[in-house]
């Protein structure tokens, strides 16, 4: 046994108590779906969770009826106090199933319950505990003058962050008075609907969240094509966005996308470099790399391009790849098969164009989905590794001499979600903060995330933002701007 | 002693500079009767892609300026513009208007450019500030400009308010435009362009077309380096159209009956801005 060797150390499932069928929530409802159901299992092992009922536009119907009923007749019409004391105790009621919930989103997800435990549940508390606290000042968010809410919202989730992404949409969306109709991702809907539960255990009035699990291309085009919906806000794939878009020409229904990305990290000569290889670890493999906002593009300036592949290499070795129930695990496992499929596709795109591949040399369980962290070298801007989002734990390295250049080369993209600095020059790190075409933007970190914190793309990584007052903005309408 | 007036020929203004459309054709501008008023350049796609370059290279030193100095330019603009009021006056009663709801579009246009000048220097402190994350962190959100928006400038009715209506807003906040002016009349659009030339306006930061929306606006709305649509001025379905268009690159599009020309908007100015979020780790070491 080598140093690097720990003794398993398991999460326990025992904190869970789940069904083993979950149906959808409609009206403060668990009810029967229309669609097929289907059954989610754990990428990790492939073994199945429950089955889960699916919406089919029926369903959606009788979603969007229920949150509107709710919106025009109770949750729009009651004082921003007791909107907000409902939101105070989803935020508690996490916090006291925080294992719990964290247990079932590495199950369901495949990844690391340190990551659960530690960054995705809390964050969902803090999200709603925030904006719990919003609710009753929405004049004072900047928005104008007497903001109200929009409506009906339909929220579509992605399934790299489950609960983190439902956090993002529901919190800010009921603070602002308006009601939800969320369709989580196919293959991450569990703790969506122990969410619901939550909601029940707190006595949400019925109607105020609903969650229709289902087909992108069924539930989820029901809900942006429904009559009686004000806004859509969406996380996930450029192209689903782009159609999302198109579809909502012409209409009045607002809009807010949160797509891909393809962020650059750029290490200067100057950086402290031990902490920027732990920021360049973080920045690509937290989450195996299903992260929109990842570093996935590594700009090393030229005279230390050696050092920092040879010390980011030695520190990947060190990671664990494997059980995402495991405590000391590290990257757990990829989400599903498609995706897996994917990585693999442009991995192999990659080497073909004359990348220089290193992937971790690690054993994985023979079971379930899984990718070992990758780096290519050797990289140009125009490989296709360096300009399509992976979405999976692999870095490009691509090299620059001059901060002119570094710039250049980190905006050459039609992305722009983030990016990272590191330098221990102040004054080069401003400037460079202030040349970056992206939405957010690291110095000396990455992958940070906080509910006062806006956080949302330039160009094609969509538009409007989520945090902070302006997060509340995307739920809010003033006089004089309809 | 009797002067034979020298009439003007509109052309176009792109880059700073005053170019016939590169297509060559021309369309008649007509008094409500029906009198020949001027011919008007028929910009082409070539124009309105030539408009986009130039428009993409200006962006850079514009958003890039100062805010101090971009209010500077701005009421530079209404400076101008004050001193050649009677000319614009003239010019929209040619349209049909009175002379005296004439002299108050120019006084609006005047006063919506003062407006505009004053924000340049407080519209990031307003909407902008440092978050109070629960972290080690400098955490700050700024509003940053979108890019190149293109504008249709209000095609009803105030072809001079209207089209100053359309790119103050976006010019405030460090953007690039590309209008196209009122089809119909498109001369005080013109005699504005001349206006902005003597005003320290960076070439290529407000280009101004004129023509036909229908023809033109296409191409623009599915250009790749069209960052931002204003489709304030653009009724039917060719605001669908071009919104279906913007959708294939993710262009933030303003519908049409968001804004009113005649109202003074602060949400107009932050219909073209980006917030940006910049972390920074906090230590003493």
């Amino acid at each position: 046994m080598s140093f690097l060797d720990f003794s398993p150390a398991p999460e326990s499932t025992g904190v869970l108590n789940l069904r083993s069928s979950y149906g959808l929530f409609i009206n403060g409802e668990f009810v029967d779906g229309h669609g097929d159901a289907i059954t989610t299992i754990s990428p990790a092992t492939e073994k199945p969770i429950a089955e889960i009922a699916h919406a089919n536009a029926h369903d959606v119907d009788l979603a969007v009826a229920a949150a509107r009923k709710a919106h025009d007749t109770v949750w729009s019409r009651m004082s921003g106090t007791d909107r907000g004391k409902y939101l105070f105790r989803i935020a508690r009621l996490i916090q006291e199933r925080a294992r719990e919930f964290a247990v079932a989103e590495t199950l369901d997800n495949g990844k690391p319950i340190r990551e659960t435990r530690d960054v995705d549940i809390p964050l969902v508390a803090a999200w709603f505990f925030h904006y719990a606290g919003w609710a009753d000042k929405l004049e004072w968010a900047g928005a104008g003058a007497n903001p109200q809410s929009l409506g009906v919202a339909g929220q579509i989730i992605p399934w790299n962050f489950p609960l983190m992404m439902l956090a993002w949409k529901v919190a800010p969306a009921l603070a602002a008075g308006n009601t939800v109709v969320l369709k989580p991702a196919e293959t991450t809907p569990l703790t969506a609907l122990l969410f619901a539960e939550v909601c029940q255990q707190a006595g949400l009035p019925a109607g105020v969240v609903n969650i229709v699990p289902g087909l992108g291309e069924v539930a989820g085009a029901a809900l942006v094509g429904h009559p009686d919906i004000n806004k859509i806000a969406f996380t996930g794939s450029t192209a689903v966005g782009r159609h999302i878009a198109r579809t909502l020409a012409g209409t009045d229904v607002a809009l807010t996308l949160e797509l891909g990305g393809k962020g650059a990290n750029i290490v200067f000569d100057d950086a402290p470099v031990d902490e920027a290889i732990e920021g360049i670890v973080r920045g690509i493999y937290f989450n195996q790399g299903h992260v929109c906002c990842a570093g996935s593009r590594l700009l090393v300036q030229e005279n230390i391009h050696d050092e920092v592949v040879e010390k980011l290499t030695r520190r990947i070795s060190t990671l664990r790849v494997g059980d995402p129930l495991d405590k000391n695990t590290d990257i757990g496992a990829i989400n599903s098969r498609e995706q897996l499929d994917r990585i693999t596709a442009l991995v192999n795109q990659g080497e073909a164009e004359g990348g220089v591949r290193w992937s971790l040399d690690c054993d994985v369980p023979t079971k379930g989905f899984w990718f070992r962290p990758t780096v290519f070298t050797g990289v140009s801007t125009s490989n296709t590794v360096a300009r399509e989002e992976i979405f999976g734990p692999v870095l490009s390295v691509l090299t620059f001499r001059t901060a002119e250049e570094a710039i250049a080369k980190a905006n050459n993209t039609p992305y722009g979600l983030s990016a990272g600095i590191w330098t221990n020059t102040a004054s080069r790190m401003l400037r460079m903060a202030d040349e970056l075409r992206a939405g957010v933007v690291w110095a000396n970190t990455f992958n940070q995330f906080d509910p006062a914190s806006p956080f949302g793309g330039y160009k094609e990584s969509g538009y409007g933002r989520e945090g902070g007052r302006q997060g509340l903005a995307a739920y809010l309408t003033t006089e004089g701007k309809r | 002693m009797t002067h034979l007036p020298i009439p003007k020929t509109y052309k176009l203004f792109i880059g700073g500079k005053f170019p016939r459309s590169e297509s060559g054709r021309s369309y008649t501008v007509e008094t409500p009767k029906g009198e020949f008023i001027a011919h008007a350049a028929q910009a082409s796609r070539k124009d309105a892609r030539d408009a986009v370059v130039s428009a993409r290279s200006a962006f850079t030193s514009w958003s890039n300026a100062t805010a101090y100095n971009r209010g500077q330019v701005l009421y530079r603009i209404a400076e101008m513009l004050e001193g050649r009021t009677d000319q614009f006056v003239a010019e929209l009663v040619r349209g049909g208007v009175t002379e005296k709801a004439a002299r108050a579009e120019v006084i609006a246009s005047i006063d919506s450019l003062v407006w505009h000048a004053g924000w340049t220097d407080k519209y990031a402190q307003v909407v902008g500030g440092a978050n109070p994350v629960a972290g080690p962190f400098f955490n700050l959100s700024v509003p940053e400009p979108t890019g190149v928006v293109v504008a249709v400038a209000d095609q009803t009715s105030s072809p001079l308010l209207g089209l100053v209506a359309a790119v103050a807003p976006a010019m405030t906040t460090g953007n690039a435009v590309v209008v196209i002016a009122h089809e119909g009349a498109p001369c005080a659009a013109m005699s504005f362009a001349e206006v902005v030339a003597t005003s320290d306006v960076p070439g290529g930061v407000l280009n101004i077309l004129t023509g036909s929306p229908s023809e033109v606006l296409p191409w623009l709305a599915s250009h790749a380096d069209v960052n931002a649509l204003d489709l304030s001025g653009v009724r039917g379905e060719l605001a669908v159209e071009s919104e279906c268009s913007a959708a294939e690159t993710l262009m933030r599009v303003v519908r049409p009956g968001r804004f009113r020309a005649t109202e003074l908007s602060f949400d107009r100015i932050g219909a073209f801005v980006e917030t940006k979020t910049v972390w920074h780790t906090k230590s003493l070491a």
